[in-house]
């Protein structure tokens, strides 16, 4: 078990990867209550594709299926898992995003089994005909509060109008249609290919005991076999740089439009510049667009954005994209001043004072994500899954300078990777 | 055990919580401003927190005054208003980081207070009023939330529930106000209003963190201190007798429906039987575990979440459920029948168990993040009851099946209310 330390943040991380490839990671927070523990694997809503584990033929897999397998996962054959841990007070989730699968739970008490449980009931599958079936109710009523939800509709909309073939345009718990495919056998070829513990990551953090908490996992993961893995071959379709389309406008009973704006960015490569990019972007917009900033206070002046006005920024291994938006009563003038700032990029210097600005406000960001347990886990995971470290996004804040800052922002945007997408109430 | 330490000091015209913890890297400050909710200030009381953080008289505009929060090391500030029972509770919150993890010798406590206090007391004003230009924008930015409300249509349902349920009662008063009522607002009567408030609302201050080293009994009074004249008004119960349940059914534009059940729990936080109330509504709709969830999502597939959670101070509780149009009339009998099994004490003494587990968990957690601790501990200072979180646990340990089935005895079923798709009603 390797230790390490991080002075300035007090914390310490104790992690270890397990023979069978398992990595652990334990954040031990004595002086909190609670425990979270979060086992997440590197499998999401965009690994459609892939070569099956011992098989040679590639496969395509129905849309939505990572999500079904996440809910599926749950139901054993002679009981739901979710009554083991709330038979101990514990509470249990689980989430699907583009590229990740996580179960996690919380409680106060009974730590150890809880952690067993968590571990068993995701390396134990099991699913029948008649299970899946009943679940397609369950999730085509999931699929359609989300259908009548308009800031999910803008924000898979922008996806849509962003990318050309990527699959990080389709909806997650893909479509009631989309699911009705979806069969037991599908759910077993996508769970032994990417359930394989040396594709996996359990975090651990809150009031434990780090020694017993590995011991423990150990021991689990000791008692269990599993066949080598080799690297899992995943493909994705050539993304061109460019958006698929510059606008799109959608038609549906809102009471006010909705007008957001994509900023498109080509595959990424993991370098050692990919922290960096992940800090600069989400700092960039928090400097133009948070209430503190000059482009917000235009558009907020000129009557073009209210409050619900929003951005956000993500980057992972294949894709990186940036939304900017939210309500309006001007969808059109509030697209046409967004590109026309976003195209202002180019030429834009940052200034030293500004920048000492965006540190400090990181700084604070970071200290605060770490007062949640939730957070703190769910981000270290999601950085280690990266091959980064959490804890080094504080120094790294520290480092960062303002050239860099200038060269990202000068390179970010051009003429091809922006495009619009519009909700607007229907014409009665 | 002792899970929270509160100090409370009575102070001129205010109490003083403190509240010393090593859990979080940040500190907390927290301002509640209470009063009787009524419909003659509902409004301005929806408008204050939006004009209150465009800027102070030091820094006069929003982006000087959002930068000043920036430079504070990333400084949080946010000002919400409420409904808690029949009363309203403006809530200002600053977050800063804890100078322990800073290499700074900026005092950034002593800056936050002061920055704070200015937001209550010294907004930026013009002759005894507020900005004009601030406040004809911020009622703009009010009048399109109050109209957005349709758009989420969770909430757009429970809002059109209680409208139904607590026809003619305060609770049924909208926290976000009236439309029409903004053009009798304007800057000087929202400003004459906001120093009546200032006079007269009960107020709370929170200061929460750690603050070892810190003497914040002597700090708080400086930056606080201002002559105050609270009027403590004892609330009186407008809850109204009622005879057979309503049964409301709306259309929209819309695919899934919305069905909400409002209960009358005729029981608050001050009342003995508040604990079993807790354990009443966890074993049936709390938590996943519940009779809802296993009776309207796992057995019958209709929904993809069926779940209930109770009012602490009007004696309200709810069910939310997301179901097909054409299930309605299944889906309320199967819910019907779970409140009935309720009613009849058909649950087991391990259910109890369970459900007590769920409910200390869920509050011990609660105490881990720092917005919910002081949730917690206002309940007392609404309630105008003491109920300290040691007391809490000790009495939910004790609640017993006759307790419940008095809770059942207690409950009366008040609206059905169906938010369905157009001409979704054929169905019902």
């Amino acid at each position: 078990m390797h230790k390490q330390t991080y002075d300035q943040l007090k914390e310490t991380v104790y992690t270890e990867t397990l023979n069978n490839g398992l990595r652990v990671f334990l954040l031990p927070k004595p002086e909190m209550t609670k425990t979270f523990g979060i086992f997440t694997t590197d499998y999401g809503s965009i690994d459609q594709s892939f070569t099956p584990i011992n098989q040679k033929e590639h496969v395509t897999v129905p849309d939505g299926i990572a999500h079904f397998l996440e809910h599926k996962l749950f139901e054993k054959e002679d009981r739901d898992v979710f009554q083991d841990f709330t038979k101990r007070g514990a509470s249990a989730n689980a989430f699907t995003s583009f590229t990740k699968t996580a179960y996690l739970f919380s409680s106060t008490t009974e730590v150890e089994n809880n952690i067993e449980t968590l571990l068993d009931f995701v390396q134990d599958p099991y699913f029948s005909d008649q299970s899946v079936e009943k679940e397609k109710g369950i999730i085509a009523q999931e699929i359609q509060m989300y259908d009548d939800q308009p800031d999910w509709r803008s924000f898979f909309g922008t996806l849509k109008s962003m990318y050309h073939h990527h699959p990080v345009q389709t909806d997650i718990a893909g479509t009631v249609a989309s699911i009705q495919d979806i069969t037991k056998e599908d759910l077993y070829t996508c769970y032994q290919t990417f359930y394989h513990p040396a594709n996996m990551v359990i975090s651990v953090a809150g009031n434990f005991d780090p020694d017993q908490m590995m011991e423990l996992i150990r021991s689990n993961q000791q008692a269990k076999t599993f066949s080598p893995l080799e690297k899992i071959e995943r493909s994705f379709p050539d993304e061109p740089d460019t958006v698929a389309n510059s606008k799109e406008v959608l038609e549906m009973p809102v009471s006010i439009s909705k007008c957001m704006v994509g900023i498109k960015e080509n595959a990424q490569k993991i370098d050692e510049s990919f922290m960096e990019k992940d800090l600069l972007a989400d700092m960039l917009l928090e400097h133009f667009y948070s209430k503190s900033g000059p482009f917000y206070q235009e558009l907020y002046e000129k009557n073009l954005i209210d409050d619900s006005f929003s951005f956000e920024s993500s980057r992972e291994k294949n894709f990186a994209f940036s939304i900017i938006g939210g309500n309006t009563e001007n969808p059109d003038e509030l697209a046409e001043a967004l590109k026309e700032q976003l195209m202002s990029w180019n030429d834009i210097k940052i200034t030293e004072e500004d920048f000492v600005r965006m540190k400090r406000k990181k700084t604070g960001e970071l200290l605060r994500g770490m007062n949640s347990l939730e957070n703190m886990a769910n981000q270290f995971t999601h950085y280690q899954l990266l091959g980064f470290d959490y804890f080094n996004l504080l120094p790294t804040t520290e480092k960062l300078t303002l050239e860099a800052a200038n060269t990202f922002l000068n390179n970010w945007v051009h003429e091809m990777n922006v495009s619009v997408f519009q909700i607007v109430p229907e014409k009665g | 055990m002792t899970f929270v330490t509160e100090d409370v000091t009575e102070q001129q015209g205010y109490n003083l919580h403190v509240l010393q913890s090593k859990k979080f890297k940040t500190i907390h400050l927290t301002v509640k401003l209470k009063s009787p909710l009524n419909r003659e200030n509902i409004t301005e009381r929806a408008l204050l927190p939006f004009v209150l953080q465009q800027g102070t008289n030091k820094y006069p505009t929003s982006s000087l005054f959002r930068r000043a929060l920036d430079d504070l090391f990333g400084a949080t500030l946010s000002i919400d208003s409420a409904k808690k029972g029949n009363d309203h509770v403006m809530s200002f919150r600053m977050e800063i980081a804890n100078q322990t993890y800073l290499s700074t010798e900026q005092n950034i406590l002593e800056e936050a207070l002061q920055f704070l206090s200015d937001v209550i007391y010294d907004s930026k004003m013009i002759k005894e009023a507020f900005d004009q230009t601030i406040v004809s924008r911020e009622k703009q930015t009010l009048k399109q939330k109050i109209n957005a409300v349709v758009d989420n249509k969770m909430s757009y349902a429970n809002m059109r529930l209680i409208d139904k349920m607590c026809e003619g009662e305060a609770y049924s008063l909208h926290v976000h106000g009236y439309q029409e009522d903004l053009n009798r607002i304007d800057e000087k009567s929202l400003y004459t209003y906001y120093q009546q408030l200032l006079q007269e609302d009960q107020m709370d201050v929170y200061v929460l963190g750690d603050l070892e080293n810190i003497d914040v009994n002597k700090l708080i009074p400086s930056y606080f201190n201002k002559k105050r004249n609270p009027k403590l008004i004892e609330i009186e119960h407008d809850q109204k007798e009622q005879s057979e349940p309503k049964e409301i059914i709306e259309e929209q534009a819309m695919q899934q429906g919305k069905l909400h059940l409002g209960y009358r729990t005729n029981i608050t936080f001050r009342d003995d039987a508040y604990p079993a109330l807790q354990i009443f509504n966890a074993i049936f709709g709390g938590f996943p575990s519940s009779k809802l969830f296993i009776n309207v999502r796992e057995k019958n597939s209709l929904a993809y979440y069926a779940s209930s959670r109770f009012e602490s101070h009007k004696g309200l509780l709810f069910v939310f459920s997301g179901i097909d149009p054409k299930d309605y009339a299944k889906a309320k009998g199967i819910i019907v029948e779970q409140m009935d099994a309720m009613v009849n004490g058909d649950f087991t003494e391990e259910q109890i168990e369970e459900a007590k587990k769920l409910v200390v968990n869920q509050w011990k957690e609660t105490l881990d993040h720092p917005d919910g601790l002081v949730e917690i501990l206002y309940h007392q200072v609404l309630a105008g009851a003491e109920r300290s979180p040691d007391q809490f646990v000790k009495e939910i340990n004790q609640v017993s099946k006759d307790n419940l089935l008095e809770v059942g005895q207690k409950i009366q079923l008040d609206t059905v209310y169906f938010l369905t798709a157009q001409g979704g009603n054929e169905n019902a």
